[in-house]
């Protein structure tokens, strides 16, 4: 069987890095934080120092508590509606590419309403609506999330779909009599792995976007913590405008590196799929090291086929320099 | 023509979907937030506000659902969107003072933001593998960032900190909105950092995705052929840019939906007195009336917007139309 080739490129090891360090929060999180979030028994607006690592609120309650807290809450909405809305489009997707007729139609006009109305409108209309001991509830959160949130995957793995529909080996099974549901799902579905895999990344990264957002507009449960009830509440006290940064530039920060963990995994996966991106992503020393030109201008971006750390024979056609 | 038609079609629909979203949620919740709504309001409003309230929602309960739906579409066919809570006005009375803030604010920044994004993406993908490459990380660090926040930062920088741009509002308050010299030249000053924050927020974007399209064609033969021919670099790179830049167009549909929802809360943060802000004070104060209105403009216009977008792309890549011609 052949190896599973990980792209080492640094991004991608330093994206792997950031998203299990906050994994690891999401779980440990809530036990390391020093103090309770609610706690408001410390001096107000402290700035921050050995004792308050962020500082303090103006209730003189313990930032650095918040973020740690606050990180469970953020990432196991971003996961449920992640994996949610995966599946989502995986089933639609599939279904509409696979079986097409009709189906298709059908299935690609919804698809296509969702992605063209906005996204956030339409959750804050959803979530204004909700009750409000709905709006605490992780759960809740996660699938309206999810509801705007699929489309986009849908129509990517519906094209990659049909794409593989007419392959020999779909048509095999479809001769020897597999069902329908069996050629869909175990030949097809396992062939989208990449695919599936960045549109999962793509979902994540909108749902933290999208549940951070709701929070920030006070649309969610002000006693659950999260990175965005922290920014809400910063923004309530006009923290931005009093020069107190320490309040809302950790949450911020958290949920920025949190994206770019995310963005940079995908990139390893592009890379994964796209051959030529993986040596146009190459630092100049690792370049020279594997006998390509210095700079590339033209032609074919050369494949690279072996890890970058092993220097080994390239295939490549030969690069054309001006 | 197709093409266009079956455009037409699907946001038609879409606008159905969104119009019809609007009437069924509020029925849909448990509770019946509109009889409590009204409840709460009795007594603050006038007795044909709240007869105007209730016809934008379809009239009263006891009648059939159906009937209620028909109801609900005619008064938003007479331009009834119901009356603002809070305000006391006729939701579209409020919604043509705060539109046109926001459609330059976000029109201005989404141009921009795709201009500089394509170029800058363009100029990447030709040299990559060069330093150039680091930017990447730093964008899609940006790219991260969400909009509101990164607007926060500049509002504590470059407003409060450094004092180099105005901030809160759209117009210096001594003046008074008007065709006037001195207040569009107010109007373009407030509006510096707002476009700004939204213009790097976005950018990222249309930056990767230029690049990654750039380097599968310059592998074509024709950008080859374009070199062995003499021609000058810049004239190489307008050539490849240009095969390149179609996807982006083709996506740009997509992504207005995005940037408008990040855009929004932009508004917010600077307090911009467009839809954006708002829709946060309407949230805030449970103004449904308010908030459907605002939600069915911006769905709306996001639509026209995608449209128009089609209707480009339309035009600069002929094998759409021969597509349409067979």
């Amino acid at each position: 069987m052949k190896k599973l080739r990980i792209p080492r490129s640094p991004k991608v090891i330093l994206g792997l890095c950031i998203v299990v360090f906050f994994l690891l929060l999401t779980i440990f999180g809530p036990l390391l934080a020093p103090f309770s979030p609610d706690d408001t028994s410390f001096a107000p607006l402290l700035t921050p120092s050995a004792h308050h690592w962020f500082g303090t609120t103006s209730l003189g309650q313990d930032i650095f508590s918040q973020t740690l807290v606050g990180a469970r809450a953020t990432i196991v909405v971003a996961l449920v509606a992640g994996l949610v809305a995966t599946m989502l489009s995986m089933v639609v997707g599939i279904s509409a590419g696979y079986l097409g007729g009709y189906t298709d139609d059908g299935l690609s006009l919804m698809s296509n309403v969702f992605l063209a109305i906005p996204g956030l409108p339409l959750l804050i209309v959803i979530d204004s609506y909700l009750p409000v001991n709905s709006r605490s509830n992780s759960l809740v959160i996660g699938l309206i999330i999810a509801l705007t949130g699929w489309a986009w995957g849908a129509r990517v793995i519906r094209a990659q779909t049909m794409s593989l529909r007419n392959r020999d080996f779909v048509e095999a099974s479809r001769i020897i009599g597999e069902k329908r549901h069996r050629v869909m799902f175990f030949e097809v579905a396992p062939n989208l792995l990449p695919i599936l895999a960045s549109s999962l990344l793509f979902t994540l990264l909108y749902s933290i976007g999208a549940y951070v957002t709701l929070a920030y507009i006070g649309l969610t449960s002000t006693s659950v913590w999260n990175w965005g009830t922290m920014l809400f509440w910063a923004q309530n006290n006009n923290a931005p405008l009093s020069g107190e940064w320490y309040w809302f530039v950790p949450p911020g920060v958290c949920i920025a590196l949190v994206g770019t963990g995310l963005a940079l995994l995908n990139f390893g996966i592009d890379e994964f799929i796209n051959p030529r991106l993986r040596a146009a992503g190459l630092s100049s020393k690792q370049r020279r090291k594997l006998g390509l030109p210095r700079r590339q201008r033209l032609g074919l971006t050369p494949v690279v086929r072996s890890n970058v750390t092993t220097p080994a024979p390239i295939a490549t056609t030969k690069p054309v320099t001006t | 023509m197709r093409l266009i038609g079956r455009r037409l079609a699907l946001y038609s629909v879409t606008a159905w979907v969104a119009i019809s979203v609007n009437f069924i949620l509020p029925h849909l919740m448990p509770g019946d937030p509109i009889q409590t709504l009204i409840g709460k309001i009795q007594g603050q409003v006038t007795p044909q506000e709240i007869e105007a309230i209730r016809l934008s929602f379809g009239g009263g309960l006891d009648k059939p659902l159906l009937t209620q739906y028909f109801t609900y579409l005619s008064q938003l066919l007479h331009g009834n969107l119901g009356v603002s809570i809070t305000l006391s006005q006729p939701v579209t009375t409020i919604l043509k003072q705060s539109v046109p803030w926001t459609l330059g604010l976000i029109g201005i920044s989404t141009i921009l933001s795709f201009i500089i994004g394509t170029v800058c993406g363009a100029l990447l993908g030709w040299t990559r593998g060069s330093r150039l490459d680091s930017l990447i990380p730093t964008a899609t660090f940006f790219q991260a960032i969400p909009y509101f926040f990164l607007a926060t930062v500049m509002l504590l920088v470059f407003g409060s900190d450094l004092h180099l741009f105005p901030v809160l509002g759209a117009y210096s308050q001594n003046l008074h909105p008007g065709w006037t010299w001195a207040f569009a030249a107010s109007a373009v000053r407030y509006a510096e950092l707002p476009v700004v924050s939204i213009v790097l927020s976005s950018i990222a974007g249309w930056m990767l995705g230029m690049r990654n399209m750039m380097i599968t064609v310059v592998a074509e033969d024709f950008v080859l052929m374009a070199v062995a021919m003499g021609l000058p670099k810049r004239k190489v790179i307008m050539a490849a840019a240009r095969n390149a830049v179609l996807p982006s167009i083709a996506n740009l549909s997509l992504a207005i939906g995005l940037v408008v929802s990040g855009a929004l809360l932009v508004e917010l943060v600077f307090n911009y007195p467009g839809v954006g802000d708002l829709l946060l004070n309407a949230v805030q104060n449970e103004d449904y009336p308010l908030i459907q209105g605002i939600f069915l403009v911006i769905t709306l216009a996001v639509l026209a917007a995608n449209l128009l977008a089609d209707l480009v792309y339309l035009g600069l890549d002929p094998r759409t139309r021969t597509e349409t011609a067979t």
